[in-house]
């Protein structure tokens, strides 16, 4: 009875406690949130729909109902692609990473939105080199997070080595 | 049995250490509820009625004794000095204090074990025949493709975030003991034509608020190339499954909406683009996991008969010992389901004993089955007699698998938050109605299975007869449904008329029972054939004429 009353107890301060919480990474942070070293893009970032229909953009932004593969005609032009994360739960946006890695772009490929710390390991792995979370990251817990694994046991658009491989030679 | 090597270890104390983070973040406030409940869920820790609820993994249910010991140990030093083997081949523990659980999951990962992806939107645990390895009609030990997915499926990055859970069993035989076409993903191990080692795959099996069996998605996939070929269909899946409504997030609805045919089609052209990438393990890897799994060392001049003198003896060996491929061994199951008990519970006694006979009797592997029983697949018959007298002391020999009192029960309202009405009464209300053996012996097999809720975590749907808790106007009342089966011959369980209440529910079953045993065509036949042949108006009639 009591563990399930700390935890509600809790509830209340959160909002308080995160939303006037100083956020001293805030400067810096899209700086280390960016995984490339080519400079970063900076012009418009058109919807799926406008980038389709024509228009001179290098920058297209997917939102998770989005089909990927309706850009795979068009990465010769493509600078930037944002893969939107409305909700940190909805996890669509990590399979259209994932088809777009695979089929060859390697261009920057950027998660916006409710993107959170702990979920940061799994993107780097389906093929983001940037974040552009909606709250500020600390930049401590970013860099544990991505350091946590040494091995990891499938395959995936970041190229890491498999456990498989490793034992296997 | 699967031992972990260095990188398994590194993989789960990584896990466990992040866990451990993301709790001390949680306390400190650094994320909210809402952002630390997936997190928690992924490992394996619910918010029950009265305390945390831990779900510990046992992967294809299958464990040593000195895991057996250590989920003893957790129940006495965290718990209340019981556990819950759940449907899953899992067991959970309902009084879970949130500063005690990282001690836990060191506890845990002492002994290879852990409570990733036990729950929370995520492949879970993945479920497999409580039989492998000893089943005289499987193609071979389903165990070591189970194990190769759970090691594809931990930490998936690409399916960490799915619509809806998604549960994967894995069989070996025509005889399908872990209930796979009522899975997400359901694979059976067979050969082809050339006798080429594959699997037949089903898809889009599932109970819960939609009951729908699952389909054949693909009739063979060879062996090296399964893990690449669910890659796609969980793409397909993570793609275009529901989000917009949690009950019908499944695969299941997705698999239902598009059709079978276009389902396959969209999985094999997803597939077409994955095979190439080699996300499969290569052959080196599943020799090095099979020879994990290889056969305990028999007593080649183990005598194949028994003394079946004591009738006490006969009696459990006639009910819960079933035949192993090895002349002079048998399988033993050992009864989770006592008179006055709480179906799967086990005391940390209870386990400390197991632990020791499996050691002694059964080359220290137990196996949890998903009917909540737990079984020790490789015992001597010359050690049966020894082995049952001491199951029988500690109260574990009752000779009632898959009899009447057998009864598979989810929590219900005594722990679950998502209840409409109590489970366990209504099971033990039931077994103790036909508490005589030889009446339940005489009504023979019998699969009852009770749900608190829709949710149908008791499998309801596959129950012979099945029971639905369900809320009206405030009071507990409960649904009777029959026809129902998770084995080879799946179907699902239909309403046969109006709910009762609590003891309406147990004499509605009496009643039920007693059609049957007047008009079943042949002592042996059993009462879901009975049913089957007559179909349901007659059992309507007895029960509500």
């Amino acid at each position: 009875m009591d563990n399930r009353m700390n935890v509600a107890d809790r509830d209340g301060q959160d909002q308080v406690a995160v939303a006037g919480a100083p956020s001293p990474a805030l400067d810096d942070a899209p700086a280390k949130l960016r995984f490339r070293d080519d400079a970063p893009f900076e012009s418009p970032i058109a919807p799926l729909a406008d980038f389709l229909a024509g228009g001179n953009f290098a920058a297209v932004r997917l939102e998770p109902g989005d089909d990927a593969r309706a850009l795979l005609p068009h990465f010769g032009r493509l600078k930037l692609i944002e893969v939107a994360f409305p909700r940190f739960r909805d996890g669509r946006g990590y399979s259209s990473a994932a088809v777009l890695r695979q089929a060859g772009y390697t261009g920057e490929l950027r998660a916006a939105g409710d993107v959170l710390v702990d979920q940061l390991g799994f993107m780097r792995r389906v093929g983001f080199d940037s974040f552009a979370p909606n709250a500020p990251l600390n930049l401590k817990v970013v860099q544990a997070t991505l350091d946590r694994y040494r091995y990891v046991y499938m395959k995936a658009a970041d190229g890491r080595t498999p456990v498989w491989a490793l034992r296997h030679g | 049995m699967y031992r972990y090597d260095e990188y398994d270890q590194a993989i789960v104390d990584a896990r466990v250490a992040e866990f451990k983070d993301q709790v001390s973040r949680r306390l400190r406030n650094e994320i909210t509820e809402d952002q630390f409940k997936p997190l928690r869920l992924m490992n394996g820790l619910y918010l029950q009625l009265h305390a945390y609820m831990l779900r510990v993994a046992i992967p294809y249910g299958t464990l040593s004794g000195t895991q057996m010991r250590m989920l003893a140990h957790i129940a006495r030093k965290y718990d209340r000095d019981y556990g819950h083997f759940t449907t899953r081949q899992n067991i959970q523990y309902n009084w879970i204090k949130l500063e005690q659980f990282a001690d836990l999951l060191d506890d845990l990962s002492k002994v290879e074990m852990h409570a990733f992806q036990t729950s929370g939107n995520c492949i879970r645990n993945i479920s497999s025949d409580q039989f492998a390895g000893a089943a005289a009609d499987e193609i071979a030990d389903p165990r070591p493709y189970a194990e190769l997915l759970r090691q594809w499926s931990t930490l998936h990055p690409e399916f960490s975030f799915l619509p809806r859970k998604f549960k994967i069993a894995v069989i070996a035989s025509d005889t399908d003991r872990a209930a796979i076409q009522l899975h997400d993903i359901g694979l059976q191990l067979r050969r082809d034509a050339t006798g080429a080692l594959g699997f037949r795959v089903y898809v889009g099996g599932g109970m819960g608020r939609t009951p729908v069996i699952g389909k054949v998605v693909r009739d063979f996939i060879p062996v090296g190339q399964y893990l690449s070929y669910c890659e796609a269909i969980l793409r397909v899946y993570n793609r275009y499954g529901r989000r917009d409504n949690i009950y019908k997030a499944r695969i299941k609805i997705l698999v239902t909406e598009l059709g079978i045919e276009e389902f396959a089609r969209q999985v094999e052209a997803e597939w077409a683009g994955l095979a190439p990438l080699g996300l499969d393990a290569p052959p080196a890897e599943y020799e090095r996991i099979i020879a994990q799994f290889g056969e305990p060392d028999y007593d080649r001049n183990a005598p194949d008969t028994l003394d079946l003198s004591d009738p006490d003896f006969a009696l459990w060996v006639k009910q819960n010992v079933a035949a192993h491929k090895q002349p002079g061994y048998a399988i033993a199951t050992i009864s989770l389901k006592p008179r006055g008990g709480i179906p799967g519970d086990a005391s940390s006694a209870q386990m400390d004993l197991i632990a020791d006979l499996a050691e002694r009797y059964a080359h220290d592997e137990i196996r949890v089955t998903h009917s909540q029983n737990l079984v020790l697949a490789h015992v001597r018959k010359a050690d049966l007699y020894a082995l049952w007298t001491a199951l029988a002391d500690a109260d574990l020999a009752t000779p009632n698998l898959d009899l009447v009192s057998d009864i598979i029960a989810c929590p219900g309202m005594d722990y679950c938050t998502l209840a409409n009405a109590r489970s366990i009464p209504i099971a033990q209300k039931i077994a103790a109605k036909f508490e005589a053996l030889d009446t339940q012996r005489d009504i023979g097999e019998l699969k009852i299975k009770v749900s608190g809720c829709i949710n149908g975590c008791g499998h309801h749907h596959a129950g012979h007869i099945g029971i639905l808790g369900v809320d009206k106007k405030g009071e507990e009342a409960y649904q009777l449904l029959l026809g129902g089966s998770g084995a080879e011959d799946t179907s699902l369980a239909k309403i046969l008329g109006p709910g009762f209440d609590e003891n309406g529910i147990v004499d509605a079953v009496d009643k039920l029972i007693g059609f049957y045993r007047s008009a079943r065509s042949a002592p042996d036949e059993r009462f879901l054939d009975t049913y089957r042949r007559l179909g349901p108006a007659p059992f309507k009639e007895a029960v509500y004429g």
